[in-house]
């Protein structure tokens, strides 16, 4: 008999193939859509600000994990998403240093600090932003036109300032002032749909989340179609409120994940001091995802009442 | 309609490696290890001593704790050793050491019961659990245990457990294919022995012509119907199986005649035609050899103690080197570590993977892609009780239901960050019981 030695581990013995790896690069190219969008329509700059903010976030990750003498993991995909999500949500004519200082604040803070990928209660690339919004307030509203490169106004200010509405088709193809991956409505939903085909986005949180907004839209008498294809809402509800590790487990739970966003988004909107309101409405969500895991644990099969 | 279960996984099946051979007799193995414990329940007491001869089918372990089957020589022969020896389930188990004498001679007190029709249900019970049959799916529950039903619950309905979801294992396949009416037989026993008036079979929709074999045997009969359900897996987990047929959940920690119900195995049912028609006692059954690692896959009848490498050897051998062998199917085989290790009544599988095939992972941090929430057919947390596990929270693993754990593997299966998540519940199973027992 060959000399062999068995391998014995605990069942099962196989497995599906499937890899955090393969996650991440699968919505890396699905964000490529809404990223040539932004080139398409703000030229260089937008194309150097994703690779800008993608590079840094994979340094820092890097860095963060040699300083806390973990192995470094970047080959995973996760920096890289997140990188390319801030760039997707900056106003394309941001100082590509501050674009760095937003990378650098979405890893460090919004990730490693808590433990690195799977530990973090916030998504880092919402973190990355609210950082330069406090931070750098005046650039990070300042926006342009596309392609004529002047500035201007965004669809939301200009409704909510001086009450104009912008056309539907200019919303859907993504031509008009915004942060540079936001605008276009159209591959927006194209990436989403990639995603939500290849069982990587859950249904649930976008269909929830922009439902709320149409109805609560509808009811309070606003144009609910305006307000799904303005702003950040369609990025937002396809790519960032639906980050696994920031957002609910169970079905029940996205659900009212998405509902609370939509809500959120609407009160901000309509009432509050900004004119966008998607950023916030993500985060506060997911402060609450915690406590929507405890409400929503699911029945088990042949669950009996405790007595 | 066909039926199912929410959850479950759809892993490559590879069964076409065995399903179309039909099922050959192994040849007399030279020498059977018999352990005293092939079943769920309190091991056998050896009834015979080294030197003695004994001859097939004679009982060399005698049951008797109510839950418990007593055991048989499979070959005539001298017993070389009574002591413990390794078995696939792990450890060392007491054992009878038969060398067959070559001449496979038969046990005078093995013959033909009456026929059916003249036996009462407590007779059919008693031949039963005479014949040491247990359940051939896998754990080996004693079959005549199950069928003890007591007074207060009302049992009206059998299963057939013909699902056979766990990938490569072809046995049961097999069994409809060339001996449906055995099957059959068996459950109209059971149905008998029971007083049950209607029963089911659940086949999975992939095997389409054991599904047309056994409705040509019960043609006829009002009181017998197959149920087609969907290929998926776990579907022939007991509890998935009775949801997917009767529509009925078994409760937390109760059994399947809480909700009046008998879930029997297709090769269990065969096993009590046997034993009734012939008077044999469970010594051989059928048993998948199959996997990259062997070099002909086949559908053997093999007696229980023979080496699993004797059965190896049978398949032609080893195809390159082997990385694991397992016991039963890659869901939820057992990992053997030397193979001398007896085949048992609960054998469905050897599944031999070649080492090439044999992928070993370094886990990564969860990301809370909740794969295995939706992959659990119990609708657990899996990802939970994983981390429970890993901080040592015994008390909200329980919380969160971790003894309702059938231990599919579903979750470590999809699991995207390779984590060990059905070890890990095991883990917490083990430490929860531990703790009950303690605080008793």
């Amino acid at each position: 008999m060959d000399d062999y030695r068995l391998i014995t581990t605990s069942s099962p013995h196989i497995h599906s193939g499937e890899s955090v790896s393969r996650i991440m690069f699968n919505v890396a190219i699905a964000l490529l859509l809404p990223t040539f969008a932004g080139i398409y329509y703000f030229g260089f700059r937008a194309l150097a600000l994703v690779i800008i903010t993608s590079l840094s976030a994979i340094l820092t990750e890097a860095v963060f994990q040699k300083l806390r003498n973990k192995p470094i993991t970047i080959m995973d995909g996760s920096a890289l998403v997140t990188g390319m999500l801030l760039a997707l949500n900056l106003p394309p004519g941001l100082p590509y240093w501050m674009a760095v200082v937003g990378a650098v604040a979405a890893i460090a803070l919004g990730k490693q600090i808590y433990g690195g990928l799977g530990s973090n209660p916030f998504n880092p690339a919402l973190i990355g932003r609210v950082f330069l919004m406090i931070s750098f307030t005046t650039p990070m509203t300042t926006w342009i036109n596309p392609v004529d490169g002047t500035t201007g106004a965004t669809p939301l200010s200009l409704m909510k300032m001086q009450g104009i509405t912008t056309d539907y088709a200019k919303l859907f193809f993504g031509n008009v002032g915004g942060s540079l991956g936001e605008t276009c409505a159209l591959l927006i939903i194209i990436g989403g749909m990639y995603l939500i085909f290849k069982g990587y986005v859950d249904w649930k949180i976008p269909a929830s989340y922009l439902g709320t907004v149409a109805i609560l839209s509808v009811i309070l008498g606003q144009d609910p179609i305006f307000h799904l294809l303005s702003g950040g809402l369609m990025l937002g509800a396809f790519f960032m409120a639906t980050d696994m590790v920031t957002t609910p487990l169970s079905g029940p739970g996205k659900l009212i994940f998405g509902i609370g966003a939509g809500l959120l988004t609407v009160i901000i909107r309509f009432y509050g001091g900004y004119p966008e309101g998607v950023s916030f409405s993500i985060l506060l969500m997911n402060a609450f995802t915690p406590l929507i895991n405890r409400f929503t644990v699911p029945k088990i099969y042949g669950e009996v009442k405790a007595k | 309609m066909i039926k199912t279960f929410k959850g479950g996984i759809h892993p490559p099946y590879n069964k076409d490696l065995t399903k179309n051979k039909p099922i050959e007799k192994a040849v007399l193995p030279k020498k059977v290890t018999i352990p005293m414990g092939m079943h769920i329940g309190a091991p056998c007491e050896p009834i015979v001593k080294v030197g003695d001869l004994v001859k097939k089918g004679q009982k060399v372990g005698e049951a008797k704790a109510f839950v418990s089957a007593p055991v048989h020589a499979s070959v005539s022969g001298k017993v070389v050793a009574v002591e413990p020896r390794p078995w696939p389930g792990g450890g060392l188990m007491m054992s009878v050491v038969i060398e067959s004498d070559g001449k496979d001679e038969l046990f005078e007190g093995v013959v033909p019961s009456k026929p059916i029709e003249q036996l009462t249900p407590d007779e059919i019970k008693n031949l039963i659990r005479e014949a040491g049959i247990t359940g051939l799916g896998g754990a080996g529950f004693p079959t005549q245990v199950k069928l003890s039903v007591p007074p207060e619950k009302n049992v009206d309905t059998i299963i057939v457990n013909a699902a056979e979801c766990e990938p490569y294992i072809t046995a049961d396949h097999r069994l409809l294919l060339e001996r449906p009416e055995d099957v059959i037989f068996g459950l109209e026993a059971i149905m008998k022995a029971t007083g049950v008036k209607k029963s089911f079979i659940g086949i999975e929709d992939n095997k389409p012509d054991a599904i047309d074999s056994i409705n040509k045997v019960i043609a006829g009969k009002k009181d017998i119907e197959v149920v087609v359900l969907a290929t998926k897996y776990p579907q022939g987990g007991e509890k998935q199986l009775i949801k997917a047929v009767t529509g009925r959940e078994v409760p937390s920690g109760g059994l399947p005649m809480d909700v009046g119900v008998i879930v029997n195995n297709a090769g269990t049912c065969a096993a009590i035609a046997n034993a009734l028609k012939t008077g044999m006692p469970l010594i051989e059954r059928i048993t998948t050899v199959t996997g990259s690692g062997v070099k002909e896959p086949k559908n053997l009848l093999i007696r229980i103690g023979t080496p699993l490498i004797d059965i190896i050897e049978q398949c032609g051998g080893f195809k390159g080197t082997p990385g694991k062998v397992l016991m039963g199917g890659p869901m939820m085989g057992l990992a053997q570590s030397e193979l001398d290790v007896p085949a048992i009544k609960g054998t469905s599988g050897i599944l031999v993977l070649e080492k090439s095939d044999v992928k070993l992972f370094e886990p990564s941090p969860c990301i809370r892609c909740a794969r295995c929430v939706d992959a659990c057919p119990i609708n657990l947390l899996p990802t939970n009780l994983a981390k429970f596990t890993e901080r040592g929270m015994w008390a909200e693993a329980e919380n969160y239901h971790a003894l309702d754990c059938i231990e599919c593997g579903c979750c470590s299966y999809v699991c995207p960050a390779h984590i060990p998540l059905t070890q890990h519940i095991r883990v917490a199973k083990s430490h929860i019981i531990e703790l009950r027992k303690k605080n008793k």
